[in-house]
């Protein structure tokens, strides 16, 4: 059944509605990505909890109008609408009043909302007898939906990524560097709000599957998951993309496959599972990574001062240090020096000889800077430089590098 | 209208809302001055996972096993985006937006996974609650305040609401003083060895605990309306912080009184028959004060912002 849907095996609905949650994925991982640059992820919880009050209005005048209030075109347009006003008011809010943008957010949010479920209840009782079915708008619902409001769908969201597409220049100018941006005769106000427009098309035409509650979670989750990978802003907006659109695609076909699997969450946890596979093995920000580097600085600080304590004859006690001695064969069980261990324990007494006079040197300021007591100085110094250091040095000159 | 309908049928939904309103409004000023609002949008998110796992351990819809579940879940909630803000270097504006999305996802496939139907839980409950519902049935007009018979029939979520409205109140009289400084300046508090850090999440607690009480009585809508709208309209009516404390407490009320009157009794004005979400319409008149205040308040540009 999943591999049927996941090969748009299920009949034209399930088909247009995975290929619609496809698009919808990847033009909404790209758009975040700008609102994530821009730090303004959560503006989009605001746009997209106001699109509610326009559903209800646009089903209200639809119906008074003599018409079927379930037109989806007529009802994405009063959500269109709606979101732009919410968008408009945060933005006032936060321009003209002394409000922070995150109050703006939440009390645009909660009002507009809360006014939309005013109407519901309003709605209910309109149309007595007559299932609005508005409620589908708050969590998504793929059951029962119309041939043309999946064209609709695939459509809105092919046109939503034309659009990302056309215009991720500028935006991710400005994103990473609106300074930039402006002194490069980019108009940044009108990009932010391209931008802002472009997740407004994402929300729209994101609420029938995957509803207004959670489809700010497409427009979050993707960018956060693909910063894990790269730190280039190009590439972000790529993985974003490539992330999003395998969530919406994974998300519609197993929704598709069973009826207690709701479209909007599973398309959720699924953008989540990459993310938290990402926070855990991504290279360099994973978890992993982070843990490993941790592990090998630590053996590293542990065989230096093991190595140093051999050459100065001083007894290892620490537990850790003596097997990593041992395994690389430098010590023996009882904390004995092997032969190449005291050759090796020499080289690093003399090597910490040999940063002392760098470091105390005006002329190797620039090398002394490198200095953190692990690095090998041969990676710092050439062999000229060392040679006239042990020249000062002096000593024993037979304890030599294996 | 006389005492007999009045008493049993609109006073204790009015009481609970109005006390859930302060109870959110109280923190509210102090989030929305630290810029962490939408800390209540994302409590009353991930509440929902919490409850459902409740529902699902104790198999009834009973209130503290589902305040526990909820409490659980907030603190999983504020570990995960710790744990994500910290390992992953994420803005913290993202971090929250991952995990409340998530969890509230989870929550909803929990819930559609689980067999609900005998029981009266389901999403559009938690989003906006049913004040209408709760009703005090063994009450017969203002006399039954004083029967301890009708008393003891009172709906309990009026109860806990009260006993949270308390805790809140205990809560910021206690630690006024440390909260004030703490929020305008955390450097100079903390040179005066307060420990910001440990009062910031005493402050988030309380927060979630208002916010589950109120969210168990009125839904989650009410939640975040009245942790932001009053305290941002209160803030843009005066500068000094007992004022707007005090504002706020004024317009959580009016919000809480007018919008259960006119959910109730407006659609009959204009002589429609049927009620309107009293959840709804309690954070659309919030909204309205704070348009209202917005435009006309005397405190509602920064200082020092130029005069236009």
């Amino acid at each position: 059944m999943l591999f049927d849907a996941l090969a748009l095996q299920l009949g034209y609905n399930a088909t247009l509605v995975t290929i619609g949650a496809t698009f919808l994925g990847i033009a909404s991982g790209v758009t975040g990505t700008f609102l994530f640059l821009r730090k303004r992820a959560l503006v989009s919880d605001a746009i997209s909890h106001a699109t509610l009050p326009g559903v209800g209005l646009a089903f209200i005048v639809m119906v008074m109008l003599g018409g079927d209030g379930r037109n989806l075109p007529g009802l994405l347009f009063g959500s269109a609408v709606s979101a732009t006003l919410g968008l408009l008011i945060v933005n006032w809010l936060t321009r003209r009043t002394r409000l922070a943008e995150d109050a703006a957010i939440g009390a645009v949010l909660s009002v507009f909302f809360g006014f939309g479920i005013v109407l519901l209840t309003v709605i209910q009782s309109m149309s007595s007898g007559r299932q609005a079915g508005l409620e589908g708008f708050l969590l998504g619902s793929t059951a029962g939906m119309l041939w043309s409001d999946a064209v609709v769908i695939a459509v809105g969201g092919a046109a939503t990524l034309l659009a990302v597409l056309t215009f991720r220049r500028p935006m991710a100018l400005v994103a990473f560097d609106p300074e930039f941006a402006a002194a490069s005769g980019l108009k940044v106000g009108q990009i932010d709000l391209i931008i802002m427009g472009l997740a407004m098309a994402v929300t729209v035409v994101g609420l029938k599957i995957v509803g207004l509650i959670l489809i700010v979670a497409m427009l979050i989750i993707p960018p956060v998951t693909a910063r894990f990978w790269t730190d280039r802003t190009d590439y972000v907006a790529a993985i974003a993309g490539l992330v999003g659109g395998i969530s919406g695609y994974i998300g519609a076909a197993i929704s598709a496959s069973a009826p207690s699997f709701p479209t909007g969450p599973i398309i959720v946890l699924v953008s989540f599972t990459i993310f938290a596979v990402s926070l855990v093995l991504a290279p360099n920000r994973g978890i992993l990574a982070a843990l490993i580097r941790h592990v090998r600085f630590q053996r590293r600080v542990h065989m230096r001062q093991g190595l140093l304590a051999l050459a100065q004859g001083q007894p290892i006690y620490e537990r850790l240090t003596l097997n990593l001695l041992r395994r690389a064969g430098l010590a023996r069980a009882d904390g004995v020096a092997t032969e190449t261990g005291r050759a090796r324990a020499a080289k690093a007494l003399r090597d910490e000889k040999r940063w002392e006079v760098v470091r105390s040197d005006r002329q190797h300021e620039g090398a002394a800077a490198l200095y953190d007591g692990l690095r090998e100085i041969e990676t710092v110094l050439t062999v000229d430089q060392i040679s006239e250091i042990d020249r000062r040095i002096g000593g024993p000159k037979e304890a030599v590098a294996p | 209208m006389t005492g007999e309908e009045f008493v049993p049928l609109s006073l204790t939904p009015m009481l609970i809302g109005m006390f859930a309103a302060v109870a959110c409004a109280l923190p509210g000023n102090f989030l929305v001055l630290r810029r962490q609002a939408l800390i209540g949008d994302a409590i009353s998110h991930v509440v929902l996972p919490g409850i459902v796992v409740a529902f699902l351990v104790t198999g009834a819809v009973s209130a503290w096993p589902m305040m526990i579940g909820a409490a659980g879940a907030s603190v999983v909630a504020v570990a995960l985006i710790e744990a994500i803000r910290r390992l992953g270097k994420i803005e913290p504006g993202a971090a929250m937006g991952v995990t409340f999305t998530a969890m509230f996802a989870a929550g909803v496939l929990l819930l559609e996974q689980s067999d609900t139907s005998t029981v009266h839980l389901d999403v559009e409950h938690a989003l906006y609650g049913n004040l209408e519902s709760l009703i005090w049935l063994d009450a017969d007009g203002w006399g039954s305040l004083v029967d301890p018979v009708a008393l003891a029939g009172l709906p309990e979520e009026l109860i806990r609401i009260t006993l949270t409205l308390i805790v809140v109140c205990a809560f910021v009289w206690l630690f006024w003083r440390p909260l004030k400084l703490s929020t305008f300046d955390e450097g100079f508090a903390q040179t005066l060895g307060m420990r910001t850090g440990v009062l910031g999440l005493a402050l988030v607690i309380v927060a979630a605990i208002a916010a589950v009480a109120a969210f168990d009585a009125v839904g989650s809508i009410i939640v975040i309306a009245m942790f932001i709208c009053p305290p941002a309209a209160a803030r843009l009516m005066t500068n000094r912080l007992e004022v707007q404390i005090a504002w706020s407490v004024v317009f959580a009320l009016v919000s809480a009184i007018a919008g259960y009157v006119i959910a109730g009794f407006g659609p009959m004005w204009i002589g429609a028959d049927n009620a309107v979400s009293a959840a709804g319409m309690i954070a659309t008149v919030s909204g309205i004060l704070l348009a209202i205040t917005a435009v006309f308040g005397p405190c509602r540009t920064r200082s020092g912002a130029p005069v236009e």
